[in-house]
């Protein structure tokens, strides 16, 4: 069993990144598009590890721990967020906080 | 001290910042005695000046102060420097000394005005300007005292803030003075442009080694003194822009004698002189100054036959003599121009300011056709105005003789001379006396047509003092300068430093006979004697014959009466004009065309954008993340493309 080649990690990344953009924008559950923020900075993260492999660098590995760093913070504000939604509408709906419009 | 000259501007400017800063809550005593103390300290201070001025010899007498830089940017800079030369001298002797007098008249005529402080303030202020303007060593600092005399002659002839007439003579004032102010600047601007500088004395110096010769047609010199010229009939009121002096009446009368006869009118004059270097070398402008002159002289003679109102007779008196002295300048004497100016100055301050005595006595009546009779109230008003009517009309051996009769001659002697412009001259000597005696007549003789009673004196010594001390000058300043068959011609060779970088048109050396010369004066003074006797006929004997006159030919006495219609005639085409523009193309165009079509279009076009970007702001979640997909997959492609 030889090494997997890094396309195939890069082709994951994508499709993982596509998935969470799609998830993001067509989902009306403020629950599930925040799994799709996950899915889609996890994609970048394993863009950015199949990367490092390539060229023996460990700057990407960096980033990742900042990326992984920030997704932690995010998921703190986040669930805020979605608990004060719910407290103030009953409803996890995103459609139903369109107030804010020019 | 001489090279202190300049510190005669600090008293007038002193006395108008303490009139016009504290005046108000001061006693009127106080404020006019502080306005009087000002010019009467300049003037003493200059006397001193001139009595050591005049002992220098010829070639010293052109002192410059240098006070400081006033602006330099590039290579242009002006300086705030002042000259003192026998022309700044003469001028500033005339200025302050009639001056004077005439803020010493000021505090009788005045009294009891309210306003005081506002009036001696503004007269300190005209004096201080006046000072400025003919001790400036460069164009550009002359320039602030011409602005600076047009801005007094608006604050004073609208002195009567109540009358709407005042306020709209003081405005015509001030506009008219104004399209002469914009050529002056102009040609400022060319002398600058030409020579590369405004200093008096290296400008000329310049312009005699550049232009020796005098060039006729349209050379750059030309284009120079044509607008200096232009700016020169704006404040000394000839044709085309001497509509605003007649209505300048409206303010106080002893504004009247200061703005004729010391101060403002003899500005342009004076402009004409300084640039002698310049207009010597033009000689077809020359030429048109002479012509305006002529035609300047002879036009207001002409309508100050008819007038009634005291003080309007005198006006045009003014634009007449004014008329003079450019025909004077325009033959290329300039001395001579000088040497009326400063006989005038005597005799029209006391024509003035026994015309403003007489309206003290009647109550600010102002037809002449209801004053008479006033000879025995009025003794000294009535022949210290003879002695000015006298010298006005040319009557030997008052000042008027002399100056008036050296500008006649030379019109016809000079070599840039013309038999028609001493014509011209003769019968406007003739006018003037007619119109001067028909005034003497009116107001002083026959029966009193005023309610004011037979009883009644003069106003007091402030106002006999100074017009007896104007009498005496006006009837002995012309010994200054006696024709040659007479003796020695003092003010000639006084000014002759002036004139060291003039071209020199041989218009003093003397070219006919002195028999000649006997015979040119003696036809004035015949005329002028002509005219005398013939208002002595119509309006002394037998009143009744004018009055046929103007029902019989009522076309001509309203042409003449009207200023030959000037005034309807500049309303209906220049004030016309401008009024047809501004509304149907500046207004209707301009203003609402282009100028808040911009400023509208601009709104509505925001508007209409916003309302379009506004729709993408939905508040739906979700809109925003699809356009935050679609923006970075465009920029995504774009790094592709320019990589790719």
């Amino acid at each position: 069993m030889g090494m997997v080649p890094a396309t195939h990690y890069l082709a994951l990344g994508a499709v993982l990144f596509v998935i969470g953009v799609a998830g993001f924008i067509v989902r009306r559950n403020v629950i599930t598009m925040f799994m799709s923020v996950e899915l889609m900075l996890n994609a970048v993260n394993l863009t950015f590890l199949a990367y490092a492999r390539t060229w023996n660098q460990v700057d990407a590995h960096i980033f990742v721990f900042f990326v992984m760093t920030v997704a932690a913070a995010e998921a703190a504000v986040g669930l805020a967020l979605i608990l004060g939604l719910d407290r103030h509408s009953q409803t996890l709906d995103i459609d139903s906080a369109d107030k804010l419009q020019g | 001290m001489i090279e202190y000259f300049w510190l005669a501007l600090v008293p007038p400017l002193a006395g108008f910042l303490f009139n016009g800063l504290a005046g108000k809550r001061l006693p009127a005593r106080i404020v006019s005695g502080a306005g009087c103390a000002a010019i009467g300290a300049s003037f003493l201070f200059l006397l001193a000046v001139f009595a050591e001025f005049i002992r220098l010899p010829a070639s010293e007498q052109q002192i410059v102060h240098r006070l400081f830089t006033w602006i330099q940017a590039g290579t242009f800079t002006a300086e705030c420097s002042f000259l003192l030369d026998p022309l700044s001298m003469i001028m500033l002797l005339v200025i302050t000394g009639v001056g004077f007098l005439i803020h010493v008249y000021s505090t009788a005529y005045m009294k009891g005005e309210s306003g005081l402080y506002r009036y001696f303030a503004y007269l300190n202020l005209f004096i201080f300007m006046m000072s400025l303007l003919v001790m400036a060593g460069n164009y550009l600092l002359l320039f602030v005292g011409w602005e600076g005399v047009g801005l007094c002659s608006y604050l004073l002839i609208g002195y009567y803030i109540e009358r709407r007439s005042a306020g709209d003579a003081a405005k015509k004032a001030f506009v008219v003075n104004r399209v002469g102010d914009a050529c002056f600047l102009l040609g400022v601007f060319l002398i600058f442009k030409t020579f590369g500088t405004l200093e008096f004395g290296s400008l000329f110096e310049t312009v005699s080694r550049t232009h020796p010769q005098p060039e006729g047609g349209f050379t750059v010199l030309a284009a120079i003194t044509l607008l200096l010229f232009l700016g020169a009939t704006g404040k000394s009121a000839q044709i085309p822009l001497q509509v605003w002096l007649p209505d300048a009446m409206e303010g106080p009368t002893p504004v009247s004698a200061l703005i004729h006869a010391a101060t403002m009118v003899t500005a342009g004059v004076y402009l004409v002189v300084r640039s002698a270097a310049l207009y010597s070398r033009a000689p077809d402008v020359l030429l048109l100054v002479a012509v305006v002159g002529v035609l300047t002289a002879l036009l207001a003679a002409l309508t100050a036959l008819v007038q009634r109102d005291i003080k309007k007779v005198l006006a045009y008196s003014t634009i007449s003599q004014l008329g003079y002295m450019f025909m004077a300048l325009g033959v290329g004497a300039f001395s001579t121009g000088i040497f009326h100016l400063f006989t005038h100055a005597f005799f029209k301050a006391l024509l003035f300011l026994g015309a403003g005595s007489v309206l003290l006595r009647l109550h600010h009546e102002l037809d002449l056709f209801r004053m008479g009779g006033l000879k025995n109230s009025l003794r000294v008003t009535c022949w210290t105005m003879w002695v000015g009517t006298a010298a006005l009309a040319g009557i030997v051996p008052l000042s008027g003789f002399f100056s008036k009769d050296e500008i006649l001659w030379r019109a016809l002697d000079s070599p840039l001379g013309h038999p028609v412009f001493w014509v011209a001259g003769l019968v406007v000597a003739g006018l003037t006396a007619f119109y001067m005696c028909r005034l003497m007549f009116l107001a002083f003789y026959g029966s009193p047509a005023h309610g004011h009673g037979e009883s009644g004196s003069e106003a007091g010594t402030a106002v006999t003092a100074p017009l007896t001390l104007l009498a005496g000058a006006a009837a002995v300043a012309g010994l200054i300068g006696l024709p040659a068959y007479l003796g020695d011609h003092r003010l000639d060779r006084f000014l002759e430093p002036v004139f060291r970088y003039s071209y020199d048109h041989g218009v003093s050396a003397s070219h006919a006979s002195h028999s000649l010369e006997l015979l040119a004066a003696g036809a004035a003074l015949a005329i002028s004697l002509l005219g005398g006797a013939l208002a002595y006929r119509l309006y002394a004997r037998d009143r009744s014959l004018p009055r046929r006159l103007a029902d019989r030919f009522p076309a001509i006495h309203g042409t003449l009466q009207r200023q030959f219609r000037i005034d309807e005639a500049y309303s209906l085409f220049v004030v016309g004009g401008l009024k047809a523009l501004s509304r149907r193309v500046l207004w209707r165009v301009v203003d609402v065309g282009v100028v808040d079509g911009a400023v509208n279009g601009t709104a509505s076009l925001f508007r209409r954008w916003s309302g379009v970007a506004a729709r993408m702001q939905s508040g739906n979640t979700r809109t925003y993340a699809a356009w935050i997909v679609t923006g970075a997959a465009l920029v995504f492609l774009y790094l592709l493309s320019v990589i790719g």
